[in-house]
């Protein structure tokens, strides 16, 4: 396969395929944070992950055409107003969908399941009579276009590796907050023992509505920062949903170390086969492994011991 | 004519207007909108829904679920040309009436509003569908019920019916004038073929290798690859692009992925204004979410672009936006769902009837000259005779059109040496 190209051609190449690998795990991790607080942290299966991404991108959508018609000089940077706004729209909408339909299902993880699917196509029917059902185009300012050149032939895309900082940036902020803080401990400590930590004074009611508006507003926050890769449109959540939850129960659902360790194994062989192989067969290849892992390890990579 | 009356008229004013029928031949000097020149009895010999003064068509699309994002254009079109033909004076004398069903983007939904169509509506002609997947779910209804569908999207070939007319094109008129067009004038020999995985693009790439490397002089393809559908991650195949240097990348990619696909080409440095890429799945509709700055420099191989200058396209855009706003879009298959109510009137009034199995004896040899993409023809095999263009995308997300065949291209559904 490489006998016709020079070793300058392969080595460049092999760098670029790195940084794909890089710049996938960090999507990846990016899509399963948010989840990985729902889903980990409180069991719910929520369904709905993907619309509350495509409502933090139909947010930065909304943000950029006001800085284009209304502070044209501010453009460059409205994508950071935008995440931001993206966390608040999407947290706020969390939190009303703990209020009014999570927390009446908390001992019947199933319903949530199906609770949350509902919700999804509720959404998506939203997104389409407010937004329409054509795909809108998100403009993106000048400098965050294109691509580096580390050397004159390595390119290293630009939009890549804003993902990558902004994924350590939030990885960071979401361990501290939940390893760190004292909100994050109260979370620990309902997610341990309910009852205990509502009899020791925690406020477990009002604690399953942040942590619930956390996951979404992170959601949120991807939602955003994948309008430089991917497309927006009412349905466009449901090409992240599947790769969320594979990440995450990969992973083992209680633990973030174990979220970042499966996205990081399934980014590098998903990116490695595609080199190789072609994109269909990579996917394939890369569900039968986690399959078969999964079914030798069903508690997943990293499982937290839990008194149940 | 008094059996008419008869039908139409069960009111108190029946009495004077019989009494007034003495003066019957002062009356038709009249205009009688609403009055067919022809009995009913004549023209519909089979039931279907038609009146003196009406007759029901059904338009079947996606109006929710994922393939909404692309019915949409065709919906609006089919509607356009349906008021346009009711202010002309409609088909023989009678005005058009439109029942709408929802495919949802779902194949067996399709197949059970088809058949609500012509089953209960009795729906004289359907304009609908969208993908192969939901043509090949509703093609067995029209087939036992006897229906006529016109189907607007350029599609794989390898079909023909009696109760289809294919208004977009079929592979071999999409591809072939395309990949000798950039051969010609790129010297280009060398293609990287990508698609997402379904039957359209592996169908379409399948006739590409065939023709580059049959057909054209030096041509190789250097690397063929398919993405599941709704893919987001193109880094790899990316880089493998750059490490084979193909001279055109002929890409046909539909959906979310296209935007994800086009926007990390961008990202990933290769600029199209020197990279050659060809491809047929991207038309002004796709290009609304792609982001116009991240396709230019690509080329598109179609046979209508928004930007086509003639006067028919030039009346049909104006209306089009007045009818659907002015920030709508007209793509390739906008067009030739526009082309379906069209082409049936005119077959309707060359048959003198509006029943489907003499629609379908006189549908070959229709022309419709007021089409926006210029002039059509419906072959024998139910498909159209149309040209074949090439368009350049622009940053505002239009495209120039920089070459057209010389001849209307004939539709082959079924090409030799080609399967």
């Amino acid at each position: 396969m490489f006998g016709d190209y020079s070793i300058s051609d392969l080595s460049s190449i092999f760098v670029m395929q790195g940084f794909a690998g890089l710049i996938l795990f960090s999507v990846f991790v990016l899509m399963a944070l948010g989840l990985a607080i729902i889903f980990g942290q409180m069991g719910v299966i929520n369904m709905a992950h993907g619309e509350f991404m495509i409502l933090g991108a139909y947010v930065t959508w909304m943000t950029s055409n006001f800085f284009q018609s209304h502070l044209p000089s501010l453009f460059a940077g409205y994508f950071f107003v935008a995440m931001i706004l993206a966390f608040l729209a999407s947290g706020a909408l969390g939190m009303l969908v703990e209020w009014g339909l999570i927390r009446h299902l908390y001992k019947r993880p199933l319903d949530t399941l199906l609770a949350t699917w509902g919700l999804s196509l509720i959404l998506q029917q939203t997104y389409r009579s407010v937004f329409g059902a054509r795909e809108v185009g998100v403009e993106l300012p000048e400098w965050m276009m294109g691509s580096e050149n580390l050397t004159d032939t390595i390119q290293i895309p630009i939009n890549g590796m804003f993902v990558m900082g902004l994924t350590v940036l939030i990885t960071i902020a979401v361990a501290y907050i939940m390893f760190k803080s004292r909100w994050g401990r109260q979370v620990r400590a309902v997610v341990q023992n309910r009852v205990m930590a509502g009899a020791v004074g925690i406020n477990t009611e009002k604690v399953d509505r942040y942590t619930f508006a956390l996951g979404c507003g992170i959601a949120g926050i991807a939602g955003s920062a994948f309008t430089m890769i991917g497309s927006t449109g009412p349905t466009a959540g449901q090409l992240y949903i599947v790769d969320t939850f594979l990440v995450v129960v990969f992973g083992g659902a209680a633990s973030l170390l174990g979220t970042i360790a499966s996205a990081f194994t399934i980014s590098q062989a998903q990116s490695t086969l595609e080199f190789f192989l072609s994109g269909s067969m990579a996917k394939v290849l890369t569900l039968l492994a986690i399959v078969g892992i999964l079914m030798l390890r069903p508690q997943g990579l990293f499982a937290i011991k839990v008194r149940k | 004519m008094a059996e008419e009356y008869e039908k139409g008229l069960h009111s108190p004013l029946r009495r004077k207007l019989l009494m007034g029928m003495a003066a019957l031949p002062a009356l038709s000097l009249l205009p009688r909108p609403s009055l067919a020149d022809v009995p009913t009895s004549v023209v519909n010999t089979t039931g279907l829904a038609v009146t003196d003064s009406e007759v029901t068509v059904g338009i079947l699309h996606s109006v929710t679920g994922t393939m909404a994002i692309s019915e949409t254009g065709s919906v609006e079109a089919e509607k356009l040309a349906i008021d346009q033909i009711n202010a002309a004076g409609g088909v023989l004398g009678r005005k058009i009436k439109f029942i709408q069903e929802d495919g949802a983007s779902d194949w067996p939904t399709f197949a059970e509003k088809a058949k609500k169509l012509l089953v209960n509506d009795k729906c004289a002609a359907v304009f609908g569908c969208w993908t192969s997947a939901s043509r090949k779910a509703v093609l067995p209804v029209f087939e036992q019920y006897n229906g006529m569908l016109y189907y607007p999207t350029f599609y794989e070939g390898l079909e023909q019916s009696k109760n289809v007319i294919y208004t977009g094109q079929e592979a071999t008129q999409q591809i072939i004038a395309g990949l000798d067009w950039v051969n010609k004038t790129k010297g280009a020999k060398t293609f990287y073929l990508l698609g997402s995985d379904y039957i359209w693009p592996r169908t379409s790439n399948k006739i590409a290798r065939k023709h580059i490397e049959g057909h054209l002089a030096g041509g190789k393809v250097v690397g063929e690859e398919y993405f599941p559908l709704g893919s987001t991650q193109f880094n790899s195949v990316i880089n493998k692009i750059k490490l084979t240097k193909p001279d055109v990348i002929y890409a046909i990619i539909v959906g979310g992925s296209n935007v994800a696909f086009y926007k990390q080409l961008k990202a990933a440095g290769i600029d199209l204004s020197k990279q050659t890429l060809l491809t047929i799945s991207v038309t002004e509709d796709e290009i609304d979410g792609i982001g116009g700055e991240n396709i230019a420099g690509a080329y598109a191989c179609m046979k209508y672009f928004q930007s086509l200058d003639n006067p028919n396209n030039k009346a049909f855009v104006p209306a089009f936006k007045k009818m659907w706003g002015e920030k709508t879009v007209i793509g390739d298959v906008t067009q030739a769902a526009y082309l379906g109510p069209w082409l049936w009137k005119l077959t309707v009034e060359k048959a003198g009837s509006f029943d489907i199995d003499k629609v379908a004896a006189a549908s070959p040899g229709v022309e419709f000259k007021g089409a926006p993409e210029g002039y059509v023809r419906i072959h024998e095999n139910h498909h159209l005779w149309s040209k074949t263009r090439v368009g350049r995308a622009r940053a505002d997300g239009q495209y120039d059109v920089i070459y057209e065949t010389a001849d209307l291209v004939e539709p082959d559904p079924f090409p030799k040496g080609y399967q």
